[in-house]
């Protein structure tokens, strides 16, 4: 990378290479040698790039993460390559400035180079046909609500795994910030060859150095439970990525001539690369995320660290108690009108949610009964089953081949959400689809529960477009002393899909409990019009 | 060597006195056996022996076999034994008239049926051989059995109670006869994979996407012969929690399809990419409607869904007169074991596990069946109860 321009950047990436892989973070003066030559890289790409014509390059996205001016107007070539892709708007030197029409929390220092940035940005929207235009949705932010903006969103790079350039850009990008990639494990099915597929045996920290100053160890720790899916399940997945948060916030402390308001937020990068590394972000995961950043941008800088920090502690602490504390409770009041006695209640798996509902509902004194459907290779039920039970409420336990043949006993069908899409689609655990195919062609109804922080603005009408594969290696079992799958890597033809996500239509779905009320599948839109008005 | 039979209860005396003359050089016979007398020289107490032993045997294979960790043997060779043993009672049981066999043959059945009532394919045989003895009694007798059935109505108005055949008569050739129509049905039986086989290269073509749930011999069989001229993919649902459709997928691949192994809870979500759903099928029952493993209604109702034509490949042998109104005995569980182990031990006192092993598929929700006759829709399934089988013999 840093081979090119610079005379003397021989020996300094001698330096940078030795402090790598001593595992230290970069010096300040080592940083801003790397941040010099891709500048001068850059320049030299950019005369380049003015000439050829535009090609509509694929953008990285992370959740909106990345977008983060990050003070960018201090550091203009912090971002590299990989992130500053708006091709159309021929970079100028300040660079930082294109990042930034993709930004959501504008900082005040970004004003002044934003509106370059926007003339260059409408220059080069003229000249292009209708291509990568600017704004993500937050945008909204910025302009008056009632206009509607072009919003176009970077595709997420897990998603773009089958593409050899956003690969190489995402290790680029991962090297920097000295994570360690992650392969690719096993024979991928060919109609999931742009997803990400990990083995559970092969878990990111194995590549780490000891002791690794560049990630927390708090989040180190979350990371791996993540792949090893021990913490498993979006509401305690936010949560446990929350606290760890609050963890990281404690132990940080300003380095001199930085604001914590976007120091904070570039501390935070690495570790948010880190676990997607680890295991895919969630929508819960992503909006939690968007939020702290917000808080963290909005700190005012004449704040001292200390009030600054109890802030954030408070405001993430908020966030875990309205959004997912109190929202369970209120779900749990509207959903306690829709059981009766008498009810035969079937549940998918296991949903926090869902759980919590129904041992409310107990307590309340109805008289139900649940049966609980689970499926391999999770076999999630199982955990579900032990709650309720222990509960005191009685249970029948199947698995989701025989659906069919229980489902004439049932009365009403609760799920759990992983998210809900802009589009109505529900986004849920594989099977959930089936089990609402099931019931409604038994006429039995089916209430989706989900808190409106989960909500997203995807959009997707299938569930191969962005999944998640889990480790296909789940899938082997063992009967009766014999393997027949043991040695499927073996056999060229033979692919093993283990899928953790599916999404439901909405003609499926009859209610969608929130914590707003009872609302259709389809006013999602809605309610996260709503949501973007208030914030 | 021709041999006269003759009930015990007519036995004049001077046959008694040459069945004890006879008795000691021969080899030794049960007391239980000495009942039946045999007029020949031949060693016919032991093909009496063998014949109750095998049936014995039969029937205790028929229990246990029934273990539910689906079948120990295929469908095809269930059938396949139970024509033998047919044939071999047919040859060797004593009777004197068609009437006597069918008597026979129905006592014999209904206990086969009751030791096993899951496995259909041993009472379907059982009418089909019934069947045959009815209409080689009618051939002998020189009617043809054809109008009989269709002029039924006609017939009753015309005839009054000539319809009550008792089928007394004594032919002599009717052994035979019975023997080589059951002998026919038997090369019938083995070569039907093959015929299935053949209509292969006419429903799948290049580059299909297949789904298939569990594991069925003649599916496989299917899938194999078209890949030897096709290229496609198949996608095999592992059928939980017996996993059949592993030893499908490895099968399959074997062969050099590429094969894709999903969990059950993934069928829906892959739907949408697949050509043509082809499934197997424990019984096909008299309205159009299956009776197949467990899963298989899901399959069905997402194929649905996405206008996915649903193709069952069953022999005719699959093909049963029962209707899936028959609540208690449609269903059949084996242990919850399987679904929860007993290591979850302090939840399982407490909650109802099930297990049911197989799946009621309605008929609109199939598109075609293909049997070792062809082609046909689920409609069309009545016509052919009627020809393979006679109404009176719905209920054995």
């Amino acid at each position: 990378m840093a081979e090119s321009g610079v005379t003397d950047g021989l020996c300094n990436t001698d330096d940078i290479e030795r402090s790598k892989t001593e595992g230290k973070e970069l010096t300040k003066e080592e940083k801003q040698r790397l941040r010099k030559e891709k500048k001068q890289q850059k320049k030299n790409k950019e005369k380049n790039d003015e000439k050829t014509s535009h090609e509509g390059e694929k953008k990285k996205n992370k959740k909106k993460k990345e977008e983060q001016p990050a003070g960018s107007a201090s550091q203009p070539p912090a971002q590299p390559s990989p992130k500053a892709v708006p091709a159309p708007a021929p970079p100028p030197p300040a660079a930082a400035a294109v990042p930034v029409p993709a930004s959501e929390a504008p900082a005040p220092a970004d004003k002044p180079a934003k509106s370059k940035a926007d003339l260059k940005a409408e220059r080069a929207s003229k000249g292009k046909k209708g291509d990568v235009g600017q704004p993500a949705p937050t945008g909204k932010l910025k302009a008056p609500p009632s206009e509607l903006q072009p919003v176009v969103k970077r595709l997420p790079e897990h998603v773009q795994v089958d593409n050899p350039e956003v690969v190489k850009k995402l290790a680029k990008k991962l090297e920097r910030q000295q994570i360690p990639l992650r392969s690719d494990y096993g024979y991928k099915v060919s109609l999931f060859s742009h997803l990400h597929q990990y083995s559970r045996k092969a878990p990111l920290t194995q590549q780490l150095g000891i002791p690794s100053t560049v990630i927390h160890p708090a989040i180190v720790r979350l990371g791996l439970q993540y792949s090893q899916g021990i913490v498993a399940g979006s509401n305690a997945r936010s949560v446990a990525l929350l606290h760890a948060f609050q963890q990281v916030i404690r132990d940080y402390t300003t380095p001199p001539n930085e604001e914590l308001s976007r120091d904070l937020v570039n501390k935070l990068k690495p570790y948010i690369s880190f676990l997607n590394q680890c295991r895919p972000l969630s929508a819960s995961m992503g909006n939690a995320i968007k939020y702290i950043k917000k808080e963290i941008s909005n700190i005012p800088s004449q704040c001292k660290e200390e009030e600054a920090k109890i802030k954030l502690l408070n405001c993430i602490e908020r966030y875990i108690n309205e959004k997912i504390v109190l929202a369970a409770k209120a779900i749990a009041k509207y959903s306690i009108e829709k059981i009766s006695d008498g009810d035969v209640i079937l549940v998918y798996g296991c949903s926090s949610l869902v759980n919590h509902i129904l041992c409310e509902a107990f307590e309340k004194k109805r008289k139900f009964r649940v049966i609980v459907v689970d499926s391999r290779p999770r076999l999630e039920g199982r955990e579900a089953l032990r709650r309720l039970v222990q509960k005191g409420i009685s249970c029948t336990y199947v698995l989701i081949s025989a659906v069919s043949y229980i489902l004439p006993e049932v009365s009403k069908v609760f799920l759990g959400a992983h998210a809900l899409l802009a589009n109505g689609y529900v986004m849920s655990r594989v099977g959930t689809s089936q089990i609402a195919l099931v019931a409604k062609a038994f006429n039995v109804p089916v209430l989706v529960c989900c808190e409106t922080y989960k909500f997203c603005e995807r959009v997707q009408t299938d569930s191969f477009v962005s999944n998640e594969l889990d480790d296909p290696d789940d899938l082997i079992v063992t009967r009766k002393g014999k393997t027949q799958l043991e040695h499927w890597q073996k056999v060229p033809s033979l692919g093993l899909l283990n899928l953790v996500y599916d999404v439901t239509p909405p003609d499926f779905v009859d209610l969608v409990i929130t914590d707003l009320g009872m609302i259709p599948c389809t006013s999602v839109p809605v309610v996260l019009r709503v949501k973007n008005v208030d914030q | 060597m021709r041999r006269r039979h003759n009930h015990p209860d007519v036995v004049p005396n001077h046959f008694h006195r040459q069945h004890t003359h006879t008795q000691t050089p021969s080899c030794p016979v049960s007391p239980l056996i000495s009942s039946r007398f045999y007029t020949t020289t031949m060693p016919a107490p032991d093909k009496e022996i063998d014949l109750t032993e095998r049936i014995e045997a039969f029937l205790s294979d028929l229990k246990r076999g029934g273990s539910g960790t689906g079948p120990l043997r295929g469908s095809a060779e269930m059938a396949r034994e139970t024509t033998a043993l047919l044939r071999r009672i047919a040859a060797q049981a004593r009777w004197s008239n068609a009437g006597d066999l069918m008597e026979i043959i129905r006592t014999e059945g209904r206990r086969m049926t009751a030791a096993q009532p899951s496995e259909t394919t041993v009472g379907n045989m059982i009418r089909r051989v019934l069947k045959i003895i009815r209409e080689e009694y009618a051939r002998s007798r020189g009617s043809s059995e054809e109008t009989d059935q269709q002029e039924s109505l006609h017939k009753l108005l015309t005839s009054g109670g000539l319809s009550e055949e008792n089928f007394r008569q004594h032919f002599a050739a009717l052994k035979a006869n019975v023997i080589e129509a059951i002998n026919e049905l038997l090369t019938e039986l083995e070569g039907t994979t093959d015929n299935i086989k053949m209509q292969a290269l006419e429903h799948i073509h290049s580059n299909e996407v297949i789904m298939t749930i569990g594991r069925s011999r003649t599916v496989e069989a299917f899938l194999k012969d078209a890949a030897r001229k096709r290229k496609f993919h198949v996608i095999v649902a592992e059928c939980a929690p017996f996993c059949q459709g592993h030893k499908m997928a490895t099968s399959l691949s074997e062969a050099g399809i590429e094969t894709t192994v999903i969990t059950d809870a993934a069928i829906f979500a892959v739907m949408s990419r697949v050509n043509k759903v082809i499934i197997g099928t424990q019984t096909v029952l008299a309205n159009g409607g299956l009776r197949a493993v467990n899963g298989t209604h899901t399959l069905a109702l997402a194929a649905k869904h996405h206008s996915t034509p649903l193709i069952v490949c069953a022999p005719m042998f699959k093909l049963s007169p029962q209707f899936p109104n028959e609540e208690d005995t449609f269903h059949k569980f084996v242990s919850p074991h399987e679904v929860l182990p007993f290591t979850e031990g302090e939840i399982l006192s407490k909650v109802n596990v099930h297990c049911p092993v197989f799946d009621y598929v309605p008929p609109e929700l199939i598109t075609l069946f293909i049997s070792n006759i062809g082609g046909h829709a689920p409609s069309y399934i009545y016509r052919l109860m009627s020809e393979l089988y006679h109404p009176e013999d719905h209920e054995l």
